[in-house]
């Protein structure tokens, strides 16, 4: 803007000019992911199918393990078949808990509400079915994580998709160039996904749900977004560039007291207006066959639900993959078994406390519902109910932004590692770049962050999940051996 | 009661703590003067129920392994030198858990009749809280627990 414009338009704040940068290019990055076929009214995103497919092959690849795998994944993290001389090294309840907490975030609490305004109550259905349906997927990219990783000369662990697609593709097919193609493919999409989903979207809600609790448009950080951002930036380049790690472990032990309230406030809510919850599970059932007044109809729906479930619960998209793969374990399907329960837990579990607390209240169904979107939704629906609990909201949600963001910089870290050979330089400029994406995803409008952490994020399953139908037999005789090695009693609860 | 006159196995809960040498010095005397065997155990406080970053999970095995050798340097070492001043070769043992437990495991595990421990040396706001070991042992333990102070 030159000197003479500037006395005579109002200038745009710092807020305005990130979104006219940054906003034509997710805007150009979902147009190439989200490539979409039409279907009725509704236009379908081919990567949305991907993921349906490949967890609904899975699940019958691996014979119904969310029914069988159950009681036995419970097991594992009780500890029953814990060894006493593993005592001191990464347990099943670790390794779950750690991964589970790099899920569990906004995309639980804003995009469940961002599902329910473009689908209406059905939505909730769809996510339910794909969280049910990505346990599967789940237990076969953790599985094949701890197969694959990596136990360095100094004691620690890398495992993830990174490991197994060169690894064991190169193994299975006999060709290495493929294997680390899709290696490399997935390590950097990782560490876009990481600054997308598990950090700018983060970022942004968090974000948003301070400005609403501290007066919304009359708040001191109304259009100062990107100052939020700048507090966040602060925190999380403390831990993961000053090295100040207390505060990433102060996080990660309250984060679950936090979930606690969370669900607890959900309950509440919904224990509050009983009557109307079996009227909520018909209009969630009723609206995901027979939708009224949503675009696209049945089909548009479905992928709103599929979207919004695999971004919450990340089944196929290999993240989780990279946590799970440090526990202690000499039999890598036990992690897998483990896995199962992260989506049961993230999605079927947690999405739907906040489904049917926004259904119940109503709060979907406000004419301002599809405009406001996200957490903001979110909130709506608790205040209704308890007036002050948006407060409790704030803070709950930047303690899982923060502990999400802290997880993800972690995956964007070990994907840098993996392309750059473990170089400091990448991995310093890595998260410094981090950093910087906090303010922007904390400047922007919540449109255009959720197509860019989408598109990254979705971008991740395409090399993770052409691994998995390549490694598909490797992992399902892993998973078969075991069961026959628990069923011989080789494999026999020590408690 | 048989051990009132003698006991046949003593384990010794230690830790860095003052109380914590006299009491392995008592249990040896005592170990010395009955001809029993002496146990010196030292729990690395640890749960599998625990909330680690990933970064703490990548470098938990490396860590544990850290751990085990500090704890063998400062305090299974000093502590079996004490024993060894007042005459008896203890076996020596560090696992990682939870004190409590493991003490009671290693005692019934070896038939031993009686823990020695030191009394702990925690703030008052810490034992407020959560207790102090020594007192959750006495509570829990098999058999008589002699604290030191």
């Amino acid at each position: 803007m030159s000197a003479a414009t500037a006395g005579l338009l109002p200038l745009a704040t710092i807020d305005e000019q990130v979104e006219d940068w940054f906003g034509p290019i997710a805007d150009k990055l979902a147009e190439v992911v989200f490539y979409a076929v039409p279907v009725g009214d509704a236009n379908l995103p081919l990567i949305v199918v991907w993921l349906i497919i490949a967890a609904v092959f899975f699940t019958f690849w691996l014979g119904l393990p969310q029914f069988k795998g159950f009681p036995h994944a419970i097991n594992l993290v009780r500890g029953r078949y814990s060894k006493p001389e593993d005592a001191g090294e990464v347990s099943h309840f670790q390794a779950l808990a750690t991964a589970v907490s790099g899920t569990v975030g906004l995309g639980n609490i804003a995009g469940v509400a961002v599902a329910i305004s473009l689908g209406g109550p059905g939505a909730t259905f769809w996510m339910i079915m794909a969280g049910f349906f990505g346990m599967a997927t789940k237990m076969a990219e953790c599985t094949l994580g701890v197969m694959y990783r990596h136990e360095h000369e100094d004691g620690t662990v890398s495992g993830g998709p990174m490991y197994y697609l060169r690894d064991a593709v190169a193994k299975v097919t006999g060709s290495g160039p493929l294997g680390k193609f899709l290696a490399a493919f997935f390590a950097v999409c990782c560490i876009g996904g990481a600054i997308g989903g598990g950090n700018m979207f983060q970022a942004n809600q968090a974000t948003v749900q301070i400005v609403n609790v501290t007066g919304g448009e009359d708040s001191v950080f109304a259009d100062l977004n990107w100052l939020i951002g700048v507090f966040f930036a602060i925190a999380v380049g403390a831990v993961i560039i000053g090295g100040i790690k207390s505060i990433a472990r102060v996080t990660e032990k309250i984060v679950p007291f936090m979930a606690a309230i969370y669900l607890a406030a959900c309950l509440v809510v919904i224990l509050g207006s009983l009557g109307q919850v079996p009227a909520a599970f018909g209009d969630i059932v009723s609206g995901a066959f027979s939708p009224e007044g949503i675009a696209g109809g049945f089909v548009g729906v479905l992928i709103v639900g599929f979207q919004r479930a695999a971004f919450s619960n990340e089944a196929g998209i290999g993240s989780a993959s990279i946590a799970h793969s440090a526990v202690k374990t000499k039999e890598p399907a036990t992690e897998g078994f483990v896995a199962l329960l992260e989506p049961f837990i993230d999605t079927v579990v947690i999405c739907t406390m906040t489904a049917l607390t926004i259904v119940i209240t109503g709060a979907w169904d406000d004419p301002d519902a599809s405009e406001i979107g996200g957490v903001s939704l979110t909130s709506r629906a608790f205040e209704s109910v308890i007036p002050w609990f948006p407060n409790v909201l704030a803070l709950a949600v930047i303690l899982f932004a923060f502990s999400t963001m802290i997880s993800w910089s972690y995956y964007g870290m070990k994907a840098t590692g993996y392309l750059f050979g473990d170089s400091p330089t990448a991995e310093m400029v890595f998260k410094v770049v981090f950093c910087v994406f906090v303010v922007i995803g904390a400047a922007l409008t919540l449109g255009p962050v959720i197509l860019f952490s989408d598109s990254m994020i979705f971008l991740m399953s395409i090399p993770n999940v052409i691994g998995l139908y390549i490694l598909a037999r490797t992992v399902r005789n892993e998973i078969r051996g075991h069961r026959e090695r628990v069923e011989s009693g080789e494999f026999a609860r020590v408690k | 009661m048989k051990w009132v006159t003698r006991v046949s196995g003593i384990v010794v809960g230690v830790d860095r703590s003052e109380p914590s040498e006299r009491a392995v010095r008592f249990a040896a005397a005592l170990a010395k003067r009955d001809g029993t065997g002496l146990t010196v155990v030292h729990v690395i406080p640890w749960s599998p129920y625990s909330f680690n970053t990933p970064s703490e999970n990548e470098e938990r095995h490396r860590r544990r392994d850290e751990e085990i050798a500090a704890a063998t340097e400062q305090v299974i070492a000093p502590a079996k030198a004490a024993a060894e001043e007042e005459g008896v070769e203890p076996e020596t043992v560090v696992r990682h858990g939870d004190p409590v437990d493991l003490i009671i495991e290693e005692t019934e595990k070896r038939g031993c009749d009686l823990i020695v421990m030191g009394r702990s040396g925690d703030s008052r706001v810490k034992r407020a809280i959560f207790g102090s070991y020594p007192a959750h042992l006495v509570q829990e333990a098999p058999v008589p627990v002699v604290v030191i102070p």
